[in-house]
Protein backbone atom coordinates (compact mmCIF):
# COMPACT_ATOMS: atom_id res chain seq x y z
CA UNK A 1 0.00 0.00 0.00
CA UNK A 2 1.47 3.34 -0.96
CA UNK A 3 -1.52 5.68 -1.00
CA UNK A 4 -4.34 6.34 1.41
CA UNK A 5 -7.18 8.77 1.70
CA UNK A 6 -8.04 9.72 5.25
CA UNK A 7 -10.69 11.93 6.79
CA UNK A 8 -10.40 13.31 10.30
CA UNK A 9 -11.38 16.31 12.35
CA UNK A 10 -8.27 18.28 11.43
CA UNK A 11 -5.71 18.14 8.65
CA UNK A 12 -2.98 17.34 11.17
CA UNK A 13 -4.89 14.44 12.59
CA UNK A 14 -5.67 13.06 9.14
CA UNK A 15 -2.05 13.28 8.07
CA UNK A 16 -0.83 11.58 11.21
CA UNK A 17 -3.29 8.77 10.81
CA UNK A 18 -2.43 8.35 7.11
CA UNK A 19 1.29 8.17 7.83
CA UNK A 20 0.66 5.60 10.53
CA UNK A 21 -1.44 3.53 8.16
CA UNK A 22 1.27 3.58 5.52
CA UNK A 23 3.94 2.87 8.10
CA UNK A 24 6.23 5.60 6.74
CA UNK A 25 7.92 8.65 8.19
CA UNK A 26 6.72 12.17 7.54
CA UNK A 27 9.73 12.82 5.32
CA UNK A 28 8.65 10.01 3.03
CA UNK A 29 5.11 11.29 2.71
CA UNK A 30 3.69 13.37 -0.06
CA UNK A 31 0.68 15.12 1.34
CA UNK A 32 -2.21 16.41 -0.66
CA UNK A 33 -4.92 18.28 1.20
CA UNK A 34 -8.25 17.60 -0.42
CA UNK A 35 -10.37 19.41 2.10
CA UNK A 36 -9.22 21.55 4.97
CA UNK A 37 -12.43 20.88 6.84
CA UNK A 38 -14.46 23.33 8.83
CA UNK A 39 -15.11 23.60 12.51
CA UNK A 40 -18.82 24.26 12.33
CA UNK A 41 -20.81 25.66 15.20
CA UNK A 42 -21.45 23.63 18.33
CA UNK A 43 -20.59 20.50 16.43
CA UNK A 44 -23.17 21.23 13.80
CA UNK A 45 -22.26 21.85 10.19
CA UNK A 46 -18.64 20.87 10.79
CA UNK A 47 -16.82 19.21 7.98
CA UNK A 48 -14.02 16.72 8.26
CA UNK A 49 -10.64 17.45 6.78
CA UNK A 50 -9.58 15.09 4.04
CA UNK A 51 -6.06 14.33 2.87
CA UNK A 52 -4.44 11.99 0.41
CA UNK A 53 -1.02 10.78 1.46
CA UNK A 54 1.24 9.03 -0.98
CA UNK A 55 4.52 7.38 -0.26
CA UNK A 56 7.18 9.15 -2.30
CA UNK A 57 8.52 6.79 -4.90
CA UNK A 58 11.60 5.22 -3.44
CA UNK A 59 13.61 5.93 -6.56
CA UNK A 60 13.32 9.67 -6.82
CA UNK A 61 13.57 9.97 -3.15
CA UNK A 62 16.87 8.10 -2.91
CA UNK A 63 18.55 10.12 -5.68
CA UNK A 64 17.40 13.34 -4.04
CA UNK A 65 18.62 12.12 -0.66
CA UNK A 66 21.99 11.24 -2.14
CA UNK A 67 22.33 14.65 -3.77
CA UNK A 68 21.34 16.55 -0.64
CA UNK A 69 23.68 14.51 1.53
CA UNK A 70 26.70 14.80 -0.75
CA UNK A 71 26.20 18.49 -1.40
CA UNK A 72 25.99 19.26 2.27
CA UNK A 73 28.94 17.02 3.02
CA UNK A 74 31.10 18.66 0.34
CA UNK A 75 30.11 22.07 1.60
CA UNK A 76 30.93 21.22 5.20
CA UNK A 77 34.25 19.73 4.13
CA UNK A 78 35.02 23.14 2.66
CA UNK A 79 35.51 21.74 -0.82
CA UNK A 80 34.41 23.55 -3.92
CA UNK A 81 32.68 20.90 -6.00
CA UNK A 82 29.40 20.19 -7.72
CA UNK A 83 27.61 16.86 -7.61
CA UNK A 84 25.73 15.51 -10.61
CA UNK A 85 23.26 12.79 -9.80
CA UNK A 86 21.90 10.29 -12.27
CA UNK A 87 19.73 7.33 -11.50
CA UNK A 88 19.54 4.07 -13.37
CA UNK A 89 17.30 1.41 -11.90
CA UNK A 90 18.81 0.54 -8.55
CA UNK A 91 22.03 2.46 -9.01
CA UNK A 92 22.55 6.13 -8.27
CA UNK A 93 25.57 7.51 -10.06
CA UNK A 94 27.08 10.63 -8.61
CA UNK A 95 29.77 12.55 -10.42
CA UNK A 96 31.66 15.16 -8.48
CA UNK A 97 33.50 17.86 -10.35
CA UNK A 98 35.13 21.18 -9.61
CA UNK A 99 38.19 22.70 -8.03
CA UNK A 100 38.12 20.65 -4.87
CA UNK A 101 38.01 17.17 -6.39
CA UNK A 102 41.51 16.28 -5.21
CA UNK A 103 40.25 16.64 -1.67
CA UNK A 104 37.29 14.41 -2.23
CA UNK A 105 39.25 11.64 -3.95
CA UNK A 106 42.03 11.40 -1.39
CA UNK A 107 44.95 9.03 -1.36
CA UNK A 108 44.13 6.08 -3.62
CA UNK A 109 40.50 7.09 -3.60
CA UNK A 110 40.28 6.62 0.15
CA UNK A 111 38.08 9.67 0.73
CA UNK A 112 35.93 8.90 -2.29
CA UNK A 113 35.30 5.40 -0.92
CA UNK A 114 34.46 6.76 2.53
CA UNK A 115 32.05 9.35 1.14
CA UNK A 116 30.47 6.70 -1.06
CA UNK A 117 30.08 4.31 1.87
CA UNK A 118 28.50 6.94 4.12
CA UNK A 119 26.14 8.07 1.35
CA UNK A 120 25.04 4.46 0.84
CA UNK A 121 24.31 4.13 4.54
CA UNK A 122 22.37 7.37 4.60
CA UNK A 123 20.31 6.66 1.50
CA UNK A 124 19.46 3.13 2.59
CA UNK A 125 18.88 3.93 6.22
CA UNK A 126 16.05 1.83 7.57
CA UNK A 127 15.65 -0.19 4.38
CA UNK A 128 15.96 -3.91 4.53
CA UNK A 129 16.67 -5.36 1.14
CA UNK A 130 13.53 -3.91 -0.39
CA UNK A 131 14.23 -0.80 -2.44
CA UNK A 132 17.93 -0.89 -1.69
CA UNK A 133 19.85 1.58 -3.85
CA UNK A 134 23.51 1.42 -4.60
CA UNK A 135 25.26 4.77 -4.71
CA UNK A 136 28.40 5.03 -6.81
CA UNK A 137 30.46 8.18 -6.58
CA UNK A 138 33.10 9.09 -9.09
CA UNK A 139 35.16 12.14 -9.76
CA UNK A 140 37.17 13.05 -12.84
CA UNK A 141 36.81 9.50 -14.06
CA UNK A 142 38.92 8.39 -11.12
CA UNK A 143 37.26 4.99 -10.91
CA UNK A 144 37.53 4.25 -14.62
CA UNK A 145 41.20 5.25 -14.60
CA UNK A 146 41.87 3.24 -11.47
CA UNK A 147 40.19 0.25 -13.11
CA UNK A 148 42.45 0.58 -16.13
CA UNK A 149 45.49 0.72 -13.87
CA UNK A 150 44.32 -2.38 -12.01
CA UNK A 151 43.77 -4.34 -15.22
CA UNK A 152 47.25 -3.37 -16.40
CA UNK A 153 48.70 -4.37 -13.04
CA UNK A 154 46.80 -7.66 -13.17
CA UNK A 155 48.24 -8.52 -16.55
CA UNK A 156 51.79 -7.67 -15.58
CA UNK A 157 51.52 -9.73 -12.37
CA UNK A 158 50.14 -12.65 -14.37
CA UNK A 159 53.07 -12.36 -16.78
CA UNK A 160 55.50 -12.39 -13.84
CA UNK A 161 53.82 -15.42 -12.27
CA UNK A 162 54.25 -17.28 -15.53
CA UNK A 163 57.80 -16.11 -16.10
CA UNK A 164 59.05 -17.13 -12.64
CA UNK A 165 56.63 -20.06 -12.28
CA UNK A 166 55.57 -18.99 -8.81
CA UNK A 167 52.78 -17.25 -6.88
CA UNK A 168 52.69 -13.47 -7.01
CA UNK A 169 51.00 -11.53 -4.21
CA UNK A 170 49.20 -8.25 -4.74
CA UNK A 171 48.95 -5.47 -2.19
CA UNK A 172 45.86 -5.54 0.04
CA UNK A 173 42.84 -4.14 -1.80
CA UNK A 174 39.17 -3.44 -1.27
CA UNK A 175 36.59 -6.00 -2.35
CA UNK A 176 35.73 -3.89 -5.36
CA UNK A 177 39.33 -3.62 -6.53
CA UNK A 178 39.90 -7.33 -6.02
CA UNK A 179 36.89 -8.07 -8.13
CA UNK A 180 38.33 -5.98 -10.95
CA UNK A 181 41.53 -8.05 -10.83
CA UNK A 182 39.76 -11.40 -10.56
CA UNK A 183 37.59 -10.68 -13.56
CA UNK A 184 40.51 -9.27 -15.54
CA UNK A 185 42.37 -12.56 -15.16
CA UNK A 186 39.40 -14.87 -15.31
CA UNK A 187 39.79 -15.52 -19.00
CA UNK A 188 43.58 -15.68 -18.76
CA UNK A 189 44.60 -19.17 -19.84
CA UNK A 190 47.82 -19.51 -17.86
CA UNK A 191 47.01 -18.35 -14.33
CA UNK A 192 44.45 -18.66 -11.55
CA UNK A 193 43.61 -16.08 -8.90
CA UNK A 194 42.40 -16.31 -5.32
CA UNK A 195 42.09 -13.99 -2.34
CA UNK A 196 43.86 -14.65 0.93
CA UNK A 197 43.98 -13.00 4.35
CA UNK A 198 41.38 -11.12 6.36
CA UNK A 199 39.85 -7.73 5.67
CA UNK A 200 41.12 -5.09 5.44
CA UNK A 201 44.36 -6.80 4.46
CA UNK A 202 42.78 -9.29 2.10
CA UNK A 203 44.82 -9.59 -1.06
CA UNK A 204 44.97 -11.47 -4.31
CA UNK A 205 47.42 -14.18 -5.14
CA UNK A 206 47.96 -15.09 -8.76
CA UNK A 207 49.56 -18.43 -9.52
CA UNK A 208 50.52 -20.27 -12.69
CA UNK A 209 48.22 -23.14 -13.62
CA UNK B 1 38.12 25.84 11.99
CA UNK B 2 37.15 24.63 15.39
CA UNK B 3 33.42 24.57 14.96
CA UNK B 4 33.61 23.58 11.29
CA UNK B 5 35.05 20.13 12.00
CA UNK B 6 32.73 19.40 14.89
CA UNK B 7 29.78 20.53 12.82
CA UNK B 8 30.87 18.24 10.00
CA UNK B 9 31.13 15.33 12.41
CA UNK B 10 27.77 16.18 13.87
CA UNK B 11 26.17 16.33 10.43
CA UNK B 12 27.58 12.95 9.39
CA UNK B 13 26.58 11.28 12.67
CA UNK B 14 23.08 12.75 12.59
CA UNK B 15 22.61 11.43 9.07
CA UNK B 16 23.36 7.89 10.16
CA UNK B 17 21.59 7.44 13.48
CA UNK B 18 17.97 6.78 14.41
CA UNK B 19 17.97 9.48 17.08
CA UNK B 20 19.66 12.59 15.65
CA UNK B 21 18.56 14.67 18.64
CA UNK B 22 20.87 12.69 20.86
CA UNK B 23 23.98 13.34 18.81
CA UNK B 24 26.51 15.69 20.34
CA UNK B 25 30.10 16.58 19.63
CA UNK B 26 32.54 18.19 22.01
CA UNK B 27 35.88 19.49 20.91
CA UNK B 28 39.04 19.94 22.91
CA UNK B 29 42.24 21.32 21.47
CA UNK B 30 45.69 20.80 22.85
CA UNK B 31 49.10 21.69 21.47
CA UNK B 32 49.37 18.81 19.06
CA UNK B 33 45.87 17.55 18.48
CA UNK B 34 42.23 18.38 18.07
CA UNK B 35 40.08 15.86 19.84
CA UNK B 36 36.48 15.48 18.72
CA UNK B 37 34.29 13.45 21.02
CA UNK B 38 31.15 12.06 19.48
CA UNK B 39 28.24 10.97 21.63
CA UNK B 40 25.17 9.19 20.32
CA UNK B 41 22.22 7.37 21.84
CA UNK B 42 23.18 3.98 23.23
CA UNK B 43 21.17 2.12 20.61
CA UNK B 44 22.87 4.11 17.86
CA UNK B 45 26.43 3.14 18.69
CA UNK B 46 26.42 0.48 16.01
CA UNK B 47 25.28 3.04 13.43
CA UNK B 48 28.41 5.13 13.87
CA UNK B 49 30.86 2.31 14.50
CA UNK B 50 29.76 -0.45 12.15
CA UNK B 51 31.09 -3.93 11.69
CA UNK B 52 34.76 -3.98 12.60
CA UNK B 53 34.63 -0.21 12.94
CA UNK B 54 34.00 0.23 9.23
CA UNK B 55 31.68 3.20 9.63
CA UNK B 56 33.90 4.82 12.27
CA UNK B 57 36.82 4.47 9.88
CA UNK B 58 34.92 6.11 7.01
CA UNK B 59 33.88 8.96 9.31
CA UNK B 60 37.50 9.51 10.36
CA UNK B 61 38.64 9.53 6.72
CA UNK B 62 36.09 12.22 5.86
CA UNK B 63 36.99 14.35 8.88
CA UNK B 64 40.67 14.07 8.11
CA UNK B 65 40.11 15.01 4.47
CA UNK B 66 38.23 18.10 5.61
CA UNK B 67 41.10 18.97 7.94
CA UNK B 68 43.80 18.55 5.31
CA UNK B 69 45.04 22.09 5.91
CA UNK B 70 45.06 21.67 9.67
CA UNK B 71 48.57 21.03 10.97
CA UNK B 72 47.32 19.38 14.16
CA UNK B 73 46.37 15.75 14.41
CA UNK B 74 42.64 15.10 14.41
CA UNK B 75 41.33 12.48 16.79
CA UNK B 76 37.75 11.31 16.53
CA UNK B 77 36.59 9.50 19.66
CA UNK B 78 33.27 7.79 19.95
CA UNK B 79 32.27 7.76 23.60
Amino acid sequence: MSRVEVSAKTVDEAVRSAIAQLGISEAEAEIEIVDEGAKGLFGIGGKDAKVIVTKKSAGQDAAEMARAFIEELIDRMDLVCIADVEEKEDVINVTVSGKGVGGIIGRRGETLDAVQYLTNLYVNKGKHGDGYKRVLIDSENYRAKREETLVRLANSMAAKALKYRREMKFEPMSAYERRVIHSALQSHGGVTTKSIGEEPYRKIVVSPK
Amino acid sequence: MESRLSKLLEFVAKSLVEKPDEVSVTQTDNDTAIVLELRVAEGDMGKVIGKQGKIAKAIRVVIRAAAAKEPKKIIVDIV
